[in-house]
């Protein structure tokens, strides 16, 4: 389902929606949250027309009402597995889709959500992908769907990043024994973090990860926060996340790492929803 | 390091940091006396503090080099605090005090608990040079009367600073023999003071300056108590006076005005500046560490406060970490807490038995350390050096200045800060940068898995607003290895940053790491970045350099035609290899000039500027140095005239070697070094004989290449002659023996 604005973007956003149907074989569903009039019919029948890529199952639906409930009502409706938003990197730039919009319906919807902050009418290569590691039971699944969409898009680098809490590490830093201290303590904690990973992906099916060169990093540092900055950093064209699985006290704060993640998005980003995607 | 036996490692430095601490306790007591005097408390006072800071933040503390006592910083803020709450009544006032000061020690063991030493990284660090600048005019302006022998003139920081003129005209106009002899004192005192670091002896610089202007001036009054027969000929306003019996007449701090917002003004500020205090001088303190450990900040903090509380309870002044001491603590060789502690118990033998003696100084000569104390904090250099880094530091730094003068030190301070966040929404064009992303997280740290490198990554903006969750992570990182700072997402950074950045450069070029920054250079590029091409490295302000050559520079230039060597008049900064030598442990290399090398790259010779402590008591030097490479094998030792200082290091544990056979090298040289066996065997007849019949160098080996000193100073072109010849002689001569001995 690829939820859609008349934004300047809107070209590239559905070129690239295209796109992805084609790379993944889906089918796609168009909502746009407005009154329907002709003239923006024919613009938007324009651009699917003139597109490269088609895809055989396309269907548009004009609905009204609040943005974020209609297309979370939407959502269930035509039960899809992923949702597809463009946004723009900062939330007050374009307040319309992530400021309110995009941001509510990444937390509330159940199925996965894949954010366009780039989007392009001709076709970019997605070459790197980063994709979370916490301690969690979905990450397992997380970490399979970007290898799922590494071998479909043909992105040949993963980079796994294990987020390590600093209170963790549980020595504060104040003078060279501490510090000997703490460095020790957080080497250990990286090699737990890294067998843990390593593990969960040496279990996945080898077809998946046979094709795919990929690496892990740990950080230490503000959960949610540090792999945005990360993802930027290495210029990562994709950033796969878990999403909030239910709202338990933990969770609550993966909530919050998602926020940092929304508040200034570094990339494209792919939030992972299980129910979603099972 | 034997880490085995600590504690026989401690005994084995023990008889260096007695010597150490008793260095420390003569510069202490003339400025715990002075300190006191100018802050209108009685002078046992800042006696008290330093006793309680020495004993109590030695046990507890957790710095190692740093010395504990009444600071400069505080005067101001402790006068204001007995002025204005005694309401006409100094005494009173003081009582009021000791519990502004009592609670304010409490406060810095609160601030130390939940690890607030990092707040004080919010203060750019040019608003706290104008502060430290105004706190020394405001010294200066009040001690300059009573160096001259008045001690009546009253009034606020500005209107003092005006009067002097008035008194200095007083004094001409009606010259009475006391006013005449106070003055003498005080101006000689002062011109002491100023030349004292020219003189460079270490015989007579084993007396800290303060201690002289001390025991001369004792001397004069003694002279006229006991050949003159004229004793009170200074009034007793002029004098010092300290109670008779110290545990009767303890003060009882006075807590009545516990309450009141004005009681709780001061008690803020104090704290307030005994926290920036104590943490500019733990910082400057750790940077001259031989042993480069690092402070634990928030320890010590909570132990000054403990100091603090205990020496207010018996009517001391705040106790606070002082650089000037800790400075000559380093200079001396104490090398553990132990210095402070001896440092206070020195200072309880002189008041228990020299209370006589002390009660001898006079005023003005107290007055003429407050006055040169003074002018170190608010020295013009400063200025001149915040100028060369921008134009709108200067503005900041005397916004402060002039703000903290006019009003009181905690309103300069905040103006200070709310002039350089203008300054920089001023130069940003836009404050949205700052406001938008002040409170987000903006740094990320990791070890890259491939490389082992620790990466850190800065986002948005990095000033003195947020400087303290970079400094965070960076303190994270163990400064033997390598890490990489990137700006490149980073928009704007401010001297603050770039400041600090230089000294993790330092920290980890001291202990072998590596510390880059990267991604500044983008900035100047894309949006010409005013702090960085600013401060990209501290040595280009030094750049400017005359393009005429002195007579020297010439002189030296037609010596390198001669020899056909190079010569490089300008400064170079590359001095890592210096850094290993064992002269250059407590010392600051700034950089090098003046290069004159030979072809094959052997022979180096160079003017080097380097300082000695560090903050407001940095001592800047420059000396002539020549390195040679010798490529035989060679011990790393260290050779020396023998002298007292080199008699005082002996005793406390450095073995001289010695040689039977040659016991006038023996008494002239001081020769150490670790490997005694392969020294012996290095040091040949012939070489001996070499070293007895030329005149003495100061001499080090690294292993692999020789550094050779003459005089504290540069040489001239006739010194740097000899020295050459000196150093091809001796070459031969090694050459010589590695021949033989192989």
């Amino acid at each position: 389902m690829v939820g859609f604005a008349f934004s300047p973007n809107l070209k590239a956003n559905i070129y690239e929606a295209l796109r992805m149907a084609h790379y993944f074989g889906g089918e796609l569903v168009f909502v746009h949250v407005g009154r329907k009039t002709p003239e923006k019919e024919s613009i938007f029948n324009e651009i699917v027309g003139s597109s490269p890529v088609q895809s055989e199952k396309i269907s548009v639906h004009w609905r009204i009402g609040d943005p974020v409930i209609t297309l979370l009502q939407a959502s269930k409706d035509f039960d899809v597995d992923l949702i597809l938003l463009g946004a723009l990197k900062r939330e007050n730039v374009l307040k319309f889709y992530l400021g309110s919009i995009a941001r509510k319906i990444t937390r509330k919807a159940k199925c996965s959500v894949l954010l366009l902050i780039n989007p392009s009418i001709e076709r970019q290569p997605c070459q790197h992908i980063v994709v979370n590691g916490l301690d969690s039971p979905q990450t397992k699944l997380t970490i399979e769907a970007a290898f799922v969409v590494a071998n479909a898009l043909g992105v040949k680098k993963i980079s796994l990043v294990e987020e390590i809490s600093r209170s963790k590490v549980a020595v504060a830093v104040d003078d060279d024994r501490s510090l000997r201290r703490a460095t020790l303590k957080k080497e250990k904690l990286r090699r737990q973090e890294q067998t843990r990973v390593k593990d969960v992906v040496q279990k996945l099916p080898a077809a998946l990860t046979a094709d795919v060169n990929w690496t892990t990093q740990s950080i230490f540092g503000r959960r949610g926060y540090s792999i945005g900055h990360y993802a930027k950093l290495v210029r990562a064209d994709l950033l796969v996340m878990n999403a909030q699985e239910n709202l338990s006290f933990i969770d609550r704060f993966i909530t919050r790492d998602i926020e940092h993640i929304l508040a200034e998005l570094p990339t494209d980003v792919l939030i992972i929803n299980l129910k979603g995607n099972e | 390091m034997n880490k085995a036996n600590p504690f026989k490692q401690f005994l084995g430095d023990l008889p260096k940091n007695i010597f150490s601490g008793f260095v420390v306790s003569l510069i202490a007591l003339p400025l715990g006396l002075g300190l006191a005097i100018a802050s209108e408390a009685p002078p046992i006072a800042g006696i008290i503090a330093a006793i309680a800071g020495g004993v109590v933040v030695s046990i507890l503390g957790g710095s190692h080099l740093t010395i504990t006592g009444p600071g400069n910083g505080l005067v101001i803020v402790i006068l204001s605090a007995i002025v204005g709450m005694g309401e006409g009544d100094l005494y009173k006032g003081y009582l009021f005090t000791l519990a502004a000061i009592m609670l304010s020690g409490l406060l810095l063991f609160i601030f130390g608990v939940f690890r607030l030493g990092a707040l004080s990284e919010f203060f750019p660090s040019t608003a706290l040079q104008g502060m430290l600048a105004a706190i020394g005019v405001g010294i200066l302006a009040k001690q300059f009367h009573v160096m001259l022998g008045f001690t009546d003139v009253k009034g606020n920081t500005i209107s003092q600073l005006i009067l002097i003129p008035n008194s200095i005209k007083n004094l001409l106009a009606n010259p009475s023999n006391e006013l005449i002899l106070a003055a003498c004192i005080g101006v000689l005192s002062l011109c002491f003071l100023f030349l004292y670091a020219r003189i460079r002896n270490s015989v007579f610089q084993l007396i800290p300056a303060p201690m002289w202007v001390v025991i001369a001036s004792i001397g004069v009054m003694y002279y006229y108590d006991l050949v003159l027969k004229t004793p009170e000929v200074l009034g007793s306003n002029l004098m010092i006076t300290l109670p008779e019996n110290l545990m009767a007449s303890l003060p009882r701090p006075d807590f009545s005005k516990i309450l009141s917002s004005e009681f709780m003004g001061y008690t803020l500020s104090i704290t307030l500046v005994a926290v920036i205090e104590s943490l500019l001088s733990i910082k400057a303190v750790d940077k001259l560490d031989p042993l480069k450990r690092r402070s634990n900040i928030n320890k010590d903090l909570r132990a000054l406060g403990i100091a603090t509380g205990i020496s207010g309870f018996f009517g001391g002044l705040n106790v606070v970490t002082v650089i000037a001491r800790s400075s000559v603590n380093v200079n001396n060789g104490g090398n553990n807490r132990s210095a402070n502690f001896f440092h206070a118990a020195f200072l309880v033998v002189f008041i228990l038995l020299f209370a006589k003696q002390i009660q001898k100084i006079p005023m003005p000569a107290l007055a003429a350390i407050l006055v040169y104390t003074g002018y170190r904090l608010a020295t013009p250099e400063n200025l001149f050096r915040i100028y060369k880094i921008g134009k709108e530091q200067a503005i900041i730094f005397l916004t402060t200045l002039v703000a903290t003068l006019l009003t009181s030190l905690t309103t300069g301070i905040l103006l200070g800060i709310l002039t350089t966040l203008l300054v920089h929404v001023f130069l940003n064009k836009s404050g949205v940068l700052f406001s938008r992303n002040w409170l987000k997280p903006n740094v990320l740290m990791y070890l890259e898995e491939e490389t082992g490198n620790y990466y850190v990554s800065v986002k948005n903006f990095c000033s003195f607003l947020n400087f303290f969750k970079l400094k965070a992570k960076l303190d994270e990182i163990p400064p033997s290895e390598h890490a990489i700072i990137d700006f490149s997402l980073c928009e704007f950074v401010d001297h603050t940053v770039m400041e600090g950045l230089n000294d993790y450069s330092r920290s980890f070029s001291r202990q072998g790491g590596f510390f880059e920054i990267i991604g500044l250079d983008v900035h100047e590029a894309k949006t010409e970045h005013p702090f960085a091409i600013r401060k990209s490295l501290p040595e280009s302000s030094f750049l400017n350099f005359e393009i005429s050559l002195t007579k020297r520079q010439k002189l030296l230039q037609k010596l390198s035609t001669i020899l056909d060597w190079e010569y490089l008049a300008d400064p170079v900064s590359n001095y890592a290899d210096l850094e290993q030598f064992f002269y250059f442990k407590t010392k600051w290399i700034n950089y090098r000039y003046n290069n004159l090398e030979s072809k094959n790259k052997d022979f180096l010779l160079f003017d080097l500027s380097y300082s000695e402590g560090a903050f407001i008591a940095k001592e800047d030097l420059r000396s002539t140095f020549l390195q040679i490479k010798v490529h035989q094998k060679m011990p790393v030792f260290t050779l020396d005239k023998e002298n007292f200082m080199t008699a005082i290091l002996q005793l406390s544990g450095l073995q001289d070697i010695d040689f039977k056979k040659h016991p006038d090298f023996s008494k002239r040289f001081y020769l150490s070094g670790e490997d005694v066996k392969s020294i012996r065997s290095f040091f040949t007849d012939e070489l001996i004989f070499f070293f007895e019949s030329h005149p003495a160098y100061y001499l080090e080996s690294n292993g692999d290449s020789i550094l050779i000193r003459g005089k504290e100073r540069l040489a001239s072109i006739q010194e740097i002659k000899q020295m050459l010849a000196f150093a091809e002689e001796l070459l031969k001569i090694l050459e010589k023996n590695n021949i033989s001995i192989f």
